[in-house]
């Protein structure tokens, strides 16, 4: 019993634990480029970049209140600096919007040329970036660190694997719910969310229904760059603060929107998890958790890894091929991506 | 026919840099990226020798010598040969310091350096391939091949008592060769490596390394990568995590910057990085009035060889003075210390030899490298403490 007890510990310690507080961070991600794909109707390239300025404008609030000696207690500060943080960002996105997507729009671009346009942005957002803040990595964590500390669940359970539980990993999950739990209530509950969802389905349908398309737009930023904060922000948590990883996120990020499905919020959740879960479990270790397991004779003796975690990229590509060979259309999705 | 020609010579001759003119060199090294905490220090240090060299007044009849930087960014090799091209056509400098990452100085010999036929001296790049790379007698680095490294954290790991580790690298060929080195090393002297993994710089998360190497186990984690972006993150990781309490620090992770970030947590943990306790180390560091942090002494020692091979060349062609570097850096002559590249250049302006040792000891063997010397480090209170020298 105590073997089974510490082969789960070791799984939930190494895969369910980091795999979760990584999926949340990429699902919220992914909701922001699946709304703006579903409602504006472009792969948002400057989206990583969008995070990174939501959580580089959380972070300067986070430095002016701990100026000014407020904390959060328990909790890291750039929760409470979060509002200001998702302002900011909102501020920026529309004035971008306002600035050069609303031309796009009025001449009908075609979608290649505002994945080409938002690589501009992405540039001019990454320069904003670094000339701000500088390209260095930054600590914004406080409060306390640890819900669970690894060496104290031992001592606690009397087990030999320890299990550790960051409070940033908390906060990201905890924070995801909330966020995604708020976003499907305004989508299908109120009046502008379903005034959204119309649009995203059929725009000229809508538009004959006297649906305001610049209303919707707007309130499409708004969320984008609320989400796009927030994720931002949680990875810089989690991990910490430094512009040109979230570059990298992009990747990572694409993948989910597109495996769950591009413009189907359901299909970004679920694809942020497939994506996290599916690079932790294949190239994972189980050597320890197969000794706990088998009986000593059977105990293997190699690390049985079925992918070194060099291949850990291919594995979320990997994925990312066999959906769109088998379902185009991503796990939730309706509209090719 | 015959006048064209010779106003053709003539415009060639004013064109030549000679005679005290503004000699240019470029420092290629990774201002941003995964070392970008090192590389300030290092390039001032550089700057440093060639003001030294300006205000002596005696450097090619009186030229001066000004530094032009560029970022090698340490990990992308277009974004360095892109510099390095910059460096050369619009900056016209006569020579490289740098690069400083073991794969963009690949990148940027094999290029920019070897086509334009320009000498690069690097002082960290330490892949074991940039020994036997060709390179046309273009490449010298102050920094010893990091064969020599894996050698020496073997032993280490031998006489603290630690027989089974495991291993992380940088995916990149200073990560490899070190790597491989250290394996090689450590498991011809009975030692057991539990599981050798990569990971790759600036991505987002490294859950999946952490979790491959808790669960091969060992008494210790060696991570051959770099202070500031993955080996930071992995370390991070597995203390969080739980897996391993001790690591071992090589090259790329020492500096003040990792165990301020971890803090108290890395107490205990120890490394190795290039250094020598010679008494140029101690006058170098007086100069800058300070410890001497990583790569700086050699950094120094990169930029003043360039320009007292150019000096005993009396030419700043690297086709004329890449055949002396050798010859100033080795015996016999007059022992060059740093703060007294004046005294070496006047030695060579008037004929004599110098043996330059500089800052890092520097002796240039084989195809043009240092021999090796090291820095043992100990983390103790969240500082790095040299605790001795081998």
């Amino acid at each position: 019993m105590t073997d089974l007890l510490n082969a789960l510990v070791i799984i939930a310690n190494f895969i369910i634990v980091p795999g979760l507080a990584y999926g949340s961070q990429l699902a919220l991600g992914a909701l922001g480029v699946t709304l703006v794909f579903g409602v504006l109707r472009f792969s948002n390239i400057a989206h990583g970049e969008t995070m990174a300025a939501g959580a580089m404008f959380t972070m300067l609030f986070t430095w002016l209140l701990q100026s000014m000696g407020i904390g959060f207690g328990p909790l890291p500060t750039a929760l409470l600096a979060l509002p200001f943080g998702i302002g900011a960002a909102m501020v920026l996105c529309l004035a971008t919007d306002r600035a050069v997507y609303g031309y796009y729009r009025r001449v009908r671009a075609s979608p290649a040329i505002y994945i080409i346009v938002s690589v501009g942005v992405m540039f001019v957002y990454n320069g904003l970036i670094r000339f701000v803040v500088g390209p260095q990595d930054r600590v914004i964590t406080d409060g306390q660190r640890f819900i669970m500390k690894a060496r104290a669940f031992k001592q606690a359970t009397g087990l030999n694997e320890g299990l550790a539980i960051k409070t940033t990993q908390a906060v990201s999950v905890g924070c995801a719910v909330l966020a995604v739990g708020l976003l499907f209530w305004f989508l299908n509950r109120t009046r502008t969310g379903k005034s959204m969802r119309a649009y995203s389905d059929n725009e000229d349908l809508a538009l004959l229904s006297g649906i305001n398309p610049e209303r919707v737009v707007l309130i499409t930023w708004l969320i984008t760059a609320a989400l796009a904060t927030l994720a931002g922000t949680l990875y810089g948590l989690d991990k910490s603060f430094r512009p040109f990883v979230y570059m990298q996120l992009l990747l990572p990020i694409f993948a989910a929107a597109i495996v769950g499905g591009f413009g189907s919020p359901l299909g970004a959740i679920a694809g942020g998890f497939v994506i996290a879960f599916s690079e932790l479990t294949v190239t994972f270790a189980y050597k320890r958790v197969l000794a706990y397991l088998l009986p000593d004779s059977m105990a293997p003796s190699t690390l049985v890894q079925l992918l070194s975690t060099d291949y850990k990229i291919a594995v979320s590509f990997a994925i990312l091929v066999i959906v769109l060979l088998i379902k185009p259309t991503g796990l939730f999705g309706q509209r090719t991506a | 026919m015959k006048k064209m020609l010779l106003a053709a010579v003539a415009t060639t001759m004013i064109a030549s840099p000679v005679l005290a003119a503004d000699v240019k060199l470029g420092i290629i090294y990774g201002f941003t990226g995964p070392i970008e905490s090192l590389t300030p220090p290092m390039a001032e240090a550089a700057e440093m020798a060639m003001k030294e060299v300006t205000d002596s007044g005696s450097f090619m009849d009186g030229s001066s010598v000004t530094g032009v930087r560029a970022d090698s960014t340490c990990v992308d090799a277009a974004a360095a040969t892109a510099g390095a091209e910059r460096l050369i056509t619009a900056e016209g400098i006569s020579a490289i310091v740098g690069a400083d990452c073991s794969g963009v100085t690949i990148a940027v010999l094999q290029n920019t350096a070897m086509a334009k036929g320009m000498v690069m001296i690097s002082p960290s790049a330490t892949s074991p391939a940039l020994s036997d790379m060709e390179d046309n007698g273009l490449f010298f680095r102050t920094a010893p091949s990091d064969a020599r490294e894996g050698q020496v954290v073997a032993e280490m790991l031998k006489e603290k008592g630690y027989n089974s580790v495991a291993l992380t690298y940088t995916n990149n060929d200073y990560g490899k060769g070190l790597a491989g080195a250290i394996q090689s090393n450590f498991e011809s002297m009975g030692g057991n490596i539990t599981i050798v993994t990569a990971h790759e710089e600036g991505k987002g998360d490294y859950s999946a390394e952490v979790g491959a190497l808790a669960q091969a186990g060992g008494d210790l984690l060696v991570v051959a990568g770099y202070l500031d972006q993955g080996g930071k993150m992995i370390i991070q990781g597995s203390l969080d995590a739980g897996s391993f309490d001790t690591f071992f620090l090589p090259g790329g992770m020492i500096g003040d910057s990792l165990p301020e970030a971890i803090g108290s947590d890395l107490d205990g943990s120890f490394g190795v990085v290039a250094g020598t306790d010679s008494p140029g180390a101690k006058m170098m560091s007086e100069i800058i009035g300070g410890e001497l942090g990583p790569f700086v002494g050699e950094s120094y020692d990169a930029a003043a060889l360039i320009m007292l091979a150019m000096q005993a060349a009396g030419s700043t062609s690297s086709a004329d003075f890449a055949g002396k570097v050798l010859d100033v850096a080795n015996a016999p002559g007059e022992k060059i210390f740093p703060g007294e590249l004046a005294k070496g250049m006047k030695i060579l302006a008037g004929g004599g030899e110098i043996d330059y040792v500089g800052a890092s000891a520097v002796e240039l063997i084989g195809g043009g490298e240092s021999a090796g010397s090291y820095r043992e480090i100990v983390v103790e209170g969240a500082k790095n403490k040299t605790v001795g020298y081998r």
